[in-house]
C-alpha cells in the first residue's frame, strides 16, 4: 500500500483544485453553486485521507506513503512528501476541521461565498503539504504559502480591526519564518547540497551551530505555536477573524509551529534541544500560569480563548521538552484534542455572534433560557477545555502533568495549576454567558441551533468524548514514531 | 467473561444507559417515561449491587481490567474494577440511596420543567460514583473524581436562573478543583516512583518505597509517603468538604433538595472518605500524614457544628451538621479506625439521607420557604416527615439505639485510644460536637415540629421558578404525597437498624484485608476485646460521657427552644461577637472571595495590562513598527522634491568622494 502510492499527493492537491474550482464560480450570483462544490471537496478530501489512518503500519517508524520525485535538480530539491506516526493525525486533523468549516460557513457567509470557501480549501491542502512534505524548500514553500489564505480569510471576513490584525500576523509569523529559511540555507550548505529533512538528522553538526540553529527554528516555530512572550498576536488575530479563520486557525495552524519543533529541532539539534530545555520548559510554564491568568481577566470571549490556546499549547511544548514517551505522547494528543476543543469553543462563539453580533460577556446571560440545546453543546465544550475526565481535554494534560512530574515536582505543580485557573475562566466566562435570567432583550430573541450547527458540533462532540474515552487508537499510531524520535533526541551529535 | 464480570458492567451501565436516553431524549420521550427509564436503571443496578455483595459476602473478589485506556511507553492506563467488600458495601450504599432519591424526586420535582434534566443528572451522578468507588486504579478513581463534581456542579446549579445557585455551583467546582489539584499531583508523585497506577501493584510497592525520601526544596527530605498521602488526602479535603476547603458545600444547598441528600450528604462527600480507606496500605505508611488527617478532621468536626447551631435555613443545618459528621469520619481515618469510618459513613448515608429529604418534605409544604423562623408545630400536620426527621436527629445526635449511636461512638472510643499525635486534641473536639451535635439536632426538630406555628406569619415566598408550587388548594401544610414519604420510611429503617452491624462490620473482620491497619495502630484490636454485642455495648454507653453529653446537647435544645423560646434571642445578643463570627462562618467566604478570587482577577488584569499590553504589544511589537515608521520619517525628508536639496545633497557627496578616494 505504502510503495508507489499517491495518495499524499491526492489529499494535497484535491482540496487546491477544488478550491481554485470553487473561484472559477466568480461571483455571489453563483454561491449555492460555489458552496456544494466546497462541500463535495472538503468530503472527499475527508474521506480520501482516512485510508492514511487505516493504511498506516503502526509497526516501522519509517516514512509511509512515500513520494519522491525531483522538482528542481539544479539545487537538489524534491517534491518529497511522507507521514510517520506524528505528522498522519494532523493530516486527518485538517481534512476533518476543513468540512466543519464548510459546513459552519455555509449560511453565515454571504459575500465573496466562492473566494471564502476556496480560501480555506487551498489553506486545508497547504496546511496537509506542510505535514507531509520531507524536503526543506517544499515544506518552506508550503509553510509560506498557508499564510496567503489566512491573511486574506482574516483581511476581507474578519472584524472592524482586521487589517491591524491581518498585517499583525503576517509580519510575526512571518519574521519568524525568515531566519528558518536561513537556517535551511546553512543546514544545505553544510549537507553537501541537500535540502532532505531526513538527511539533516544524520548531520553531525557542533554544539555552537546547533544552538544558533536552535535559535533560527526558535524564531519560528515559537511564534506558531505560539509560545509566551511571541504570542500576541493570537488574541488579535481570533478576535478580528471569521468564524472558519480562528477554527483553523486555533485547530491546525497552531499546531505546525509545535510540529515544527519535532520534525526540526528535536532531531537534527538534539544536543542544543538538551541544552535549551530548561529555557523551553519555563517559556511553557510562563504560558500555562501567567496565560491562564491573563485569560481570567477577558472580557471578549473570543480573546479569553485565545488566551485560553495559548496556554494549553503550553502544555505541548513542556511536554516535547522533558523528553520522555508519556510528555511526549502526552504532548502530541494534547495538539489533536486541543483541535477539536478550540475549534468546538470559536464554533460556539461563532454561532452566538451570528445571532448577537457581539463577543462581548457583558452583552449577554441566560443563553440557556432559549438556547438550551446549544447550552448543553457549550458545557461539553467547556469542560472538555477545562480538561474534565472523559473529554479528550483531560487526556493530553494528564499525561504531560504525570510526565512532568516524573522529572520535577514542581513543573508538575505548575503546570496542573491549569485544572485551577483553566476552570475559572472557562467556566467563568460560561456562567456570565450561558446561566442566569434572561439578560437583555437581544437574548430574548435568540432562535436555538439549528441543523447545521447541530451536525458540526455534534461532530465535535463525538471526537471530543471519543477520545476521552478511548485515545488507545490515538497514541498506538504514534509510539513506534515517538520511540524513534526520542531515540534521536537521546542521541549526541558532538 | 463470567456471568458475575457481566454483573460487575451492568452496576455503572445501567444508570448510565438510563442518564442518556433521559439526557438526550427526554422531550421526546415524556416525563413519567424519562421517570421510569432512569429508576428501572438504577433499580437493576441496586439489584445487581445487592448480588454482587452476596458473592462478595461468600468470600469472592475480583480484580481485573475492563479495557486499556492507554499506553504509552512502558506505562499502562487501564479502566478496570477492583470488586472487594470495600467496593460492593459503597455500591450497595450508594445505589440504595439513589433509588430512594429516584423515586423521591417524582414527588418532589413534579412541577418543574427541568424534570427529565434532573433525572438525567441523578442517573449519571450514580454512574460516576460507580465507577469511583468500583475503580481499581488511580485514573479511573480520578475519573469518578472529577465526574462527580461535575454533576454536582450541574445539579447545584440545576436552576440556572437564580444568581445564588450559579454562583454557589462554580464556587463548588473551583474549590473542588483546588482539592482535585493536590489529588492529580499525589497521583502524579505515586506514577512516578511506583510506575504504576495500579492499586493491587501499588499496595504491594509501598512497604518497601515506606522509607524513600524525596527532595521537593533543596536540603530538606521528607517520606514519600508523607509526601504522596498528605497531596491525596488535600483531594480528599476538597470532595468530602474538611477544612479549610469545605466552603463549597453549604452554598450547594442552592440545588435542589434530592440531590443534597444524594450527593451532598450520602454519597459524593464521602468519596474521600472511602478513598483514604482504600488507600489504607499508603496511609498506614505515614504517621505524619495520618496525624494532618485527624487534626483536620476534628477541626472540621468541632467548628463546623458550630456553625450549625446559628443557621435558620434548615437546610444549612443540615448542610452544616453534614460536615461535622464528616469531621467524625475523617478523624476515624486519621486514628486508623478506617472500617469505624466507613461504618459512619454507611450509617451517616442513612439518616442524613433521611434529614435532608425530610427537609425537603417539610420545604415542599412551606412552598420552597426554607427558614425555620418561618416554621414552626408541623408535628400534627406532617406526622411521617416528623417521625422520619426525628430518627434522623436521634442518629444523628448519636443516641442509642438509633445507628449513628453504634458508628460515633466506635469513633469516640477508637481515637480515645489512638497514640497518633494529635488524637488528643481530636478526642476533646469531638467529644464537644458531641454535645452541639445533639444540640443543633434538635434545635432543627424542635424549631420545625414543635411550638408556634410560625409559618402562618410568613413572607410570601415570591421567587423564580417554583412560585406554581403554591396552588394545592388551602394554604394549610399537609403531608406530602407517597413518592417523598416512602422513601423517607425505607430511608428511616437502616437509620434505626443499620447500627447494629457493627457487630460484623467492625469487629466481625467484614473488611477483611481490604483495610490494612499496621501493627503500630491497635486501637480498633483494643475495642475488639471489650465489644460484647450491641446490648452490652448500649447499657456501657449510658454510664460514659458522650451519651451524655449528647442527651444534655439535646436537652438543652429543649430548653431554648421550646421551654424558654424568648432566651435564644437574648444569648444572641449577649454574646453578639460569637453569633456574628458563627453566622459570618469565621469569615472563609469572604475572604476566599477577596483574596483568592479577587485577587486572582487583579492579577491577570495586571498581568494582561502591563505584561502583554504595555510590555509585549505596546514597546516591542508595535514599538518597533513606531520606531520603523520614525526612522522613515526621518529619511523621508532627504526625498524631500526640491531641486535645490538634491543638489545640495549631490554636491556634498561629490565633495566626500573626492576627499576620500583623491588624494
Amino acid at each position: 500500500m505504502s510503495e508507489g502510492s499517491t495518495l499524499l499527493s491526492w489529499v494535497i492537491w484535491l482540496p487546491i483544485v477544488a478550491g481554485l474550482l470553487v473561484l472559477a464560480t466568480g461571483s455571489d450570483r453563483n454561491a449555492a453553486f460555489a458552496r456544494v462544490i466546497a462541500l463535495i471537496g472538503a468530503c472527499a478530501n475527508f474521506l480520501m485521507s482516512i485510508p492514511l489512518f487505516s493504511g498506516f503500519n503502526r509497526l516501522t517508524s519509517d516514512m509511509q506513503f512515500v513520494e519522491l520525485a525531483p522538482w528542481i535538480d539544479t539545487f537538489n530539491i524534491h517534491y518529497h512528501l511522507g507521514v510517520d506516526g506524528i505528522s498522519v493525525l494532523f493530516i486527518l486533523l485538517t481534512t476533518f476541521t476543513t468540512l466543519l468549516v464548510v459546513i459552519a460557513g455555509w449560511k453565515v457567509i454571504e459575500k465573496k461565498v466562492a473566494q471564502y470557501m476556496a480560501a480555506f480549501l487551498i489553506m486545508s491542502g497547504l496546511m496537509i503539504g506542510v505535514f507531509s512534505a520531507l524536503d526543506a524548500v517544499l515544506f518552506y514553500v508550503f509553510w509560506e504559502a498557508m499564510l496567503i489564505p489566512m491573511f486574506i480569510a482574516i483581511g476581507v471576513w474578519g472584524g472592524p480591526n482586521r487589517v491591524y490584525a491581518a498585517v499583525k500576523f503576517f509580519l510575526y509569523t512571518l519574521l519568524g519564518s525568515l531566519l528558518m529559511l536561513v537556517a535551511f540555507i546553512y543546514l544545505y550548505h553544510r549537507s553537501g547540497g541537500s535540502f532532505s529533512i531526513l538527511d539533516y538528522y544524520r548531520l553531525p553538526l557542533t554544539f555552537n551551530v546547533q544552538i544558533l540553529l536552535f535559535i533560527a527554528f526558535f524564531t519560528a516555530f515559537a511564534v506558531k505555536v505560539p509560545m509566551f512572550p511571541v504570542h500576541t498576536w493570537l488574541p488579535d488575530a481570533h478576535v478580528e477573524a471569521p468564524t472558519g479563520g480562528s477554527v483553523v486557525l486555533a485547530a491546525i495552524m497552531l499546531k505546525l509551529g509545535a510540529y515544527g519543533f519535532l520534525r526540526f529541532s528535536l532531531p537534527i539539534l538534539p544536543d542544543a534541544s538538551h541544552a535549551m530545555s530548561g529555557f523551553m520548559i519555563t517559556l511553557s510554564l510562563i504560558a500555562v500560569v501567567y496565560i491562564g491568568l491573563v485569560a481570567l481577566a477577558q472580557s471578549d470571549m473570543k480573546k479569553l480563548i485565545a488566551y485560553s490556546s495559548i496556554s494549553h499549547m503550553g502544555f505541548v511544548t513542556l511536554g516535547f521538552f522533558i523528553f520522555s514517551n508519556l510528555g511526549m505522547e502526552g504532548a502530541l494528543v494534547q495538539m489533536i484534542s486541543h483541535g477539536f476543543i478550540s475549534g468546538a469553543m470559536f464554533l460556539c462563539v461563532g454561532v452566538m455572534y451570528d445571532r448577537m453580533h457581539s463577543r462581548n460577556i457583558a452583552d449577554y446571560g441566560g443563553v440557556v433560557n432559549r438556547m438550551p440545546v446549544f447550552a448543553a453543546y457549550f458545557m461539553l465544550f467547556a469542560m472538555a477545555n477545562a480538561g474534565l475526565p472523559g473529554t479528550s481535554g483531560f487526556v493530553g494534560e494528564f499525561m504531560v502533568i504525570l510526565a512532568a512530574i516524573k522529572v520535577n515536582f514542581w513543573y508538575g505543580f505548575l503546570s496542573a495549576t491549569t485544572l485551577i485557573f483553566g476552570a475559572a475562566y472557562t467556566l467563568w466566562m460560561y456562567k456570565r454567558v450561558i446561566f442566569g435570567p434572561v439578560a437583555n432583550a437581544h437574548v430574548d430573541k435568540l432562535t436555538d441551533i439549528g441543523k447545521r450547527e447541530f451536525l458540526v458540533l455534534g461532530m465535535l462532540a463525538v471526537a471530543v468524548l471519543g477520545m476521552g474515552i478511548y485515545p488507545l487508537p490515538f497514541t498506538e499510531v504514534m509510539h513506534a514514531s515517538v520511540n524513534h524520535l526520542l531515540a534521536h533526541v537521546a542521541q549526541s551529535k558532538l | 467473561m463470567t456471568e458475575m464480570q457481566k454483573l460487575y458492567l451492568l452496576v455503572p451501565l445501567a444508570p448510565l444507559f438510563g442518564a442518556v436516553i433521559a439526557g438526550l431524549f427526554g422531550r421526546l420521550i415524556g416525563r413519567s417515561l424519562s421517570h421510569w427509564v432512569t429508576i428501572a436503571g438504577v433499580a437493576v443496578s441496586f439489584i445487581a449491587s445487592v448480588l454482587v455483595f452476596q458473592d462478595v459476602l461468600a468470600g469472592h473478589a475480583f480484580n481485573g481490567s475492563v479495557y486499556t485506556w492507554l499506553t504509552s511507553g512502558e506505562m499502562r492506563f487501564e479502566v478496570g474494577f477492583l470488586i472487594d467488600r470495600l467496593s460492593a458495601l459503597m455500591m450497595v450504599v450508594v445505589t440504595f440511596v439513589s433509588l430512594m432519591v429516584h423515586i423521591y424526586t417524582i414527588g418532589y420535582m413534579a412541577e418543574d420543567p427541568g424534570y427529565q434534566r434532573f433525572f438525567s443528572y441523578i442517573s449519571l451522578f450514580t454512574f460516576s460514583m460507580l465507577m469511583l468507588v468500583m475503580s481499581n486504579n488511580f485514573l479511573q478513581l480520578f475519573f469518578g473524581w472529577e465526574a462527580v463534581g461535575l454533576v454536582s456542579y450541574l445539579l447545584i446549579g440545576f436552576w440556572y436562573t437564580k444568581p445564588t445557585a450559579i454562583y454557589a455551583n462554580l464556587k463548588a467546582f473551583l474549590v473542588n478543583r483546588v482539592g482535585d489539584f493536590g489529588f492529580l499531583l499525589g497521583i502524579g508523585m505515586v506514577l512516578a516512583y511506583f510506575g504504576t497506577l495500579d492499586y493491587a501493584a501499588v499496595f504491594a510497592l509501598a512497604p518497601e518505597m515506606s522509607s524513600h525520601g524525596v527532595n521537593l526544596l533543596p536540603g530538606e527530605t521528607w517520606s514519600l509517603m508523607t509526601v504522596i498521602c498528605i497531596l491525596l488526602f488535600i483531594g480528599a479535603m476538597g470532595k468530602s468538604a474538611q477544612f479549610p476547603l469545605h466552603v463549597w458545600l453549604p452554598d450547594s444547598m442552592e440545588g435542589p433538595t434530592p440531590i443534597s441528600a444524594l450527593i451532598h450528604a450520602a454519597t459524593m462527600v464521602t468519596a474521600g472518605i472511602f478513598m483514604v480507606s482504600r488507600m489504607s496500605p499508603l496511609f498506614e505508611l505515614s504517621e505524619t500524614a495520618l496525624s494532618f488527617v485527624i487534626v483536620i478532621g476534628a477541626i472540621t468536626a468541632l467548628f463546623m457544628a458550630l456553625v450549625a447551631i446559628v443557621q435558620t435555613d434548615i437546610k444549612r443545618v443540615v448542610a452544616y451538621s453534614t460536615l461535622s459528621q464528616l469531621g467524625y469520619m475523617t478523624v476515624a481515618l486519621g486514628a486508623s479506625a478506617y472500617s469505624a469510618a466507613m461504618f459512619h459513613l454507611m450509617t451517616h448515608a442513612f439518616f442524613k439521607a433521611v434529614l435532608f429529604l425530610g427537609a425537603g418534605s417539610v420545604i415542599i409544604a412551606m412552598h420552597h420557604q426554607q427558614d425555620m423562623r418561618y416554621m414552626g408545630g408541623l408535628r400534627k400536620y406532617m406526622p411521617i416527615t416528623y417521625l422520619t426527621v426525628l430518627i434522623g436527629a436521634l442518629a444523628n445526635a448519636g443516641l442509642p439505639p438509633f445507628a449513628g449511636f453504634f458508628s460515633k461512638d466506635s469513633i469516640i472510643e477508637a481515637v480515645a485510644l489512638s497514640t497518633i499525635p494529635g488524637a488528643g486534641f481530636a478526642h476533646l473536639a469531638i467529644l464537644a460536637g458531641v454535645f452541639i451535635g445533639g444540640f443543633y439536632s434538635f434545635r432543627l426538630v424542635f424549631f420545625t415540629f414543635h411550638g408556634e406555628e410560625r409559618f402562618r406569619h410568613a413572607p410570601a415566598m415570591g421567587h423564580g421558578h417554583h412560585d406554581d408550587h403554591g396552588h394545592h388548594g388551602s394554604n394549610e401544610p399537609h403531608e406530602s404525597p407517597w413518592v417523598v414519604t416512602v422513601p423517607l420510611l425505607l430511608l428511616a429503617i437502616p437509620s434505626v437498624a443499620a447500627g447494629w452491624l457493627i457487630g460484623p462490620m467492625l469487629f466481625g473482620g467484614y473488611f477483611g484485608d481490604t483495610i490494612l491497619i499496621s501493627h503500630d495502630h491497635h486501637a480498633l484490636a483494643h475495642m475488639m476485646e471489650e465489644f460484647h454485642g450491641v446490648g452490652a455495648m448500649m447499657l456501657h454507653a449510658i454510664t460514659t460521657l458522650p451519651f451524655w453529653l449528647a442527651v444534655s446537647g439535646a436537652g438543652t435544645a429543649w430548653f431554648l427552644y421550646i421551654l424558654r423560646p424568648e432566651l435564644p434571642g437574648v444569648i444572641k445578643s449577649r454574646f453578639s461577637l460569637i453569633s456574628i463570627i458563627l453566622e459570618k462562618k469565621y469569615g472563609f467566604d469572604a475572604f476566599n472571595d477577596f483574596f483568592f478570587a479577587g485577587g486572582a482577577r487583579l492579577l491577570g488584569r495586571s498581568l494582561w495590562k502591563v505584561g502583554d499590553v504595555w510590555l509585549i504589544d505596546g514597546l516591542f511589537v508595535n514599538g518597533t513598527a513606531r520606531l520603523v515608521g520614525w526612522f522613515s520619517a526621518l529619511i523621508r525628508h532627504v526625498q524631500s522634491g526640491y531641486i535645490y536639496h538634491y543638489a545640495f545633497a549631490m554636491i556634498i557627496g561629490v565633495f566626500l568622494m573626492i576627499s576620500l578616494f583623491v588624494r
